[in-house]
C-alpha cells in the first residue's frame, strides 16, 4: 500500500489492559457459574479442576474482576451519559442493524448500545457481588437467614443471566462493526472508522490535536 | 451409599430418566414414624446414630437447655428437640421431637443441587446424600424446607440423615429404631406405618388430645419420615415444625423456569447474533471515508 492509513488514538495502554483483565475474569466468571447453574453445562467444571475447586474459585475470581471492573469504570464513566443525540440515534436502530443507515446523528466516543452495556454493568456487577457474598461458602452464607440465601441466589443467576447477554451482544458488536477490535487491542482505529461510527468524537479528538 | 444402581428413582442434575426396568416391580415405601407422644427424650437415638455412622460431633457446653448438641451438625444427623409449652392454660406439656432429615418425596435439597448424583432418591423413597460428589455449594441447604443438611467445617461437605441405607439396603430397621427403648420409633413400609399411626391417633384421641393426628406434609408430596403429634393442629408447637412445608417459591423459580429458560436464552443471543452477521454482514465504513495521510 501507497497510503498508510490514518489512525486515532482510542484507548490507552492502561484502558486496554484493564479492559482485557475484566474480560477474562468475566469468561472464567460466566464459564464456572453456568457449570453450577445448569447441569447442561457442568462439564464445564473440568476447566476449573472439578466440582469443588470450580466452587472454591468461582468467588475469588469474582471479586477480583469486581476490583478491576470498579477501575474501568472510573476511567469511562464520563464518556458513559446518554445525550439528547443518543436518544435521536436510537430511533433509527433497525436501520443501523441492517446496514442501511444514512445521515446518523452524529455519536460521541460512545453510541447508545455501548452506554446502554456500560449502565447496565454497572448496575449488574455490583448486584452479583453483594448477592453472591450473600451464597459464598463457607465463608459469608453463614452470615444470613436461609430465606436470604434463597432470594439471593434466584437473582444472582438473573443478574448474570443479563450480564453474560448483554456480552455476548458486547462481543458480537465488536466483532460486527469491522474495524472495531484493534480499538482494544491496539488501542487505535482508523479515521474513517472514528468519523463514520464516532463523528461528534472524532472532530473533538482531531481539534483537540490541533491545539 | 447407593447400594444398588437399579433402586436409585431420582438423581440430582439429571435430566434424563434414572434406570427403570424395575418399575413394574414397585419396591416398598418406607417410612419411619416418631411418635412425640411416646418419646422420653433419652437421646439413646442419637447414641445409636453416632456409633452406626461413626461420627463424632465436638463435646460442646451447657446452653442452658436439654438440646444436646444444640443443633443438627455436619456430625450431629439428628437432635432431640425439647420444647416446654402451655396449650391449656397452667398445664405445662414437655414436647420432645426427634429432628433430622423428613426423607420428602419431593425433596428440595435434591431440586437446588447442582451436582450430578451428588443427591439421589431411592425407589424406597430414602434420600441420600453422596458426598463424593459433593462440591460444597451449600444449595441444598437452600432448598431444604426443614432447614435440614449441614455443610461440614472439615471437609465442605454436605452432611444428613440417611435413614441408614445402608441397613435398610440389606433388610434392617434405621439405628435409631433399634436403638428406642419406647417403641416411639417405629420402622416399616410407608403404608404400615401410616395404619400404625391411626391407631395411635385413635389412642391418643381418647386420652383427650382431640387435636392428634399424623404429620406427613402433602406439600413435599409427603415424607418418609412422619411423626404422631398430639397437637397435630399446631405443629410450630414442636420446635418450629413447619404445618405447610413445601419448596420455596424462591427455589422453584430458580430450579424450575429459571434454570431451562435463560440457559436457552443465552443460546439464541449467540444464535441471533451469528445470523445476524449471516444476513447483512459487516457493518462497515464507506471507501470514500477513508483519508491517505500525505506522503
Amino acid at each position: 500500500m501507497l497510503n498508510k492509513t490514518r489512525l486515532v488514538a482510542r484507548y490507552t495502554a492502561g484502558e486496554r489492559m484493564n479492559h482485557w483483565f475484566v474480560a477474562m475474569t468475566f469468561i472464567l466468571l460466566a464459564l464456572s457459574g453456568l457449570a453450577l447453574f445448569h447441569p447442561f453445562f457442568f462439564f464445564l467444571t473440568n476447566l476449573f479442576g472439578g466440582g469443588p475447586w470450580t466452587r472454591i474459585l468461582h468467588p475469588f475470581i469474582g471479586v477480583v474482576m469486581f476490583v478491576s471492573f470498579l477501575s474501568l469504570v472510573v476511567k469511562f464513566w464520563s464518556n458513559n451519559f446518554i445525550t439528547r443525540a443518543d436518544l435521536e440515534w436510537q430511533k433509527h436502530l433497525g436501520e443501523i442493524l441492517a446496514n442501511t443507515a444514512t445521515d446518523l446523528p452524529e455519536v460521541g466516543k460512545y453510541n447508545i448500545g455501548q452506554k446502554y452495556l456500560f449502565w447496565a454493568l454497572v448496575v449488574i456487577i455490583p448486584t452479583l457481588v453483594l448477592t453472591g457474598f450473600v451464597i459464598w461458602r463457607p465463608y459469608f452464607a453463614a452470615f444470613f437467614p436461609i430465606p436470604v440465601i434463597r432470594v439471593a441466589v434466584l437473582v444472582h443467576s438473573v443478574a448474570a443471566f443479563i450480564a453474560i447477554s448483554a456480552i455476548i451482544v458486547h462481543i458480537y458488536a465488536a466483532i460486527w462493526t469491522s474495524g472495531s477490535i484493534r480499538a482494544m487491542t491496539r488501542g487505535t482505529v482508523s479515521a474513517a472508522w472514528a468519523k463514520h461510527h464516532h463523528a461528534a468524537w472524532y472532530k473533538k479528538v482531531t481539534e483537540e490535536n490541533k491545539l | 451409599m447407593a447400594l444398588q444402581t437399579l433402586d436409585i428413582q431420582r438423581r440430582s442434575a439429571t435430566t434424563t430418566p434414572s434406570p427403570d426396568v424395575r418399575q413394574n416391580l414397585q419396591t416398598i415405601e418406607v417410612a419411619k414414624l416418631i411418635d412425640v407422644s411416646k418419646c422420653i427424650g433419652c437421646k439413646a437415638c442419637q447414641s445409636a446414630c453416632m456409633e452406626w455412622n461413626d461420627v463424632r460431633d465436638e463435646i460442646g457446653v451447657n446452653v442452658g437447655v436439654y438440646d444436646n448438641p444444640p443443633d443438627l451438625t455436619a456430625d450431629s444427623w439428628t437432635v432431640m428437640r425439647f420444647s416446654e409449652v402451655e396449650v391449656e392454660k397452667d398445664k405445662l406439656e414437655w414436647l420432645i421431637r426427634k429432628d433430622g432429615c423428613m426423607h420428602c418425596a419431593d425433596p428440595g435439597c435434591l431440586k437446588a443441587c447442582p451436582s450430578p448424583g451428588a443427591i439421589i432418591q431411592y425407589s424406597n423413597g430414602i434420600v441420600d446424600f453422596q458426598e463424593e460428589h459433593c462440591i460444597g455449594c451449600g444449595y441444598c441447604i437452600a432448598g431444604c424446607p426443614f432447614n435440614v443438611p449441614r455443610i461440614s467445617k472439615k471437609d465442605n461437605k454436605a452432611y444428613k440423615c440417611t435413614l441408614c441405607s445402608d441397613r435398610v439396603g440389606v433388610g434392617m430397621e434405621p439405628a435409631c429404631v433399634k436403638s428406642c427403648p419406647t417403641g416411639a420409633l417405629v420402622f416399616g413400609s410407608k403404608e404400615d406405618m401410616i395404619g400404625h399411626a391411626t391407631g395411635r391417633i385413635v389412642d391418643l384421641k381418647e386420652r383427650g388430645y382431640a387435636n392428634a393426628g399424623l404429620y406427613d406434609p402433602q406439600g413435599v408430596g409427603g415424607t418418609h419420615v412422619m411423626y404422631v403429634l398430639q397437637h397435630a393442629d399446631q405443629p410450630e408447637l414442636y420446635h418450629g415444625l413447619p404445618k405447610n412445608p413445601s419448596i420455596s417459591v424462591m427455589v422453584s423459580l430458580w430450579k424450575g423456569v429459571t434454570k431451562p429458560l435463560m440457559s436457552l436464552g443465552l443460546g439464541f443471543v449467540a444464535l441471533a447474533g451469528f445470523f445476524h452477521f449471516i444476513k447483512v454482514g459487516p457493518s462497515k465504513e464507506d471507501e470514500s471515508e477513508h483519508e491517505s495521510e500525505p506522503h
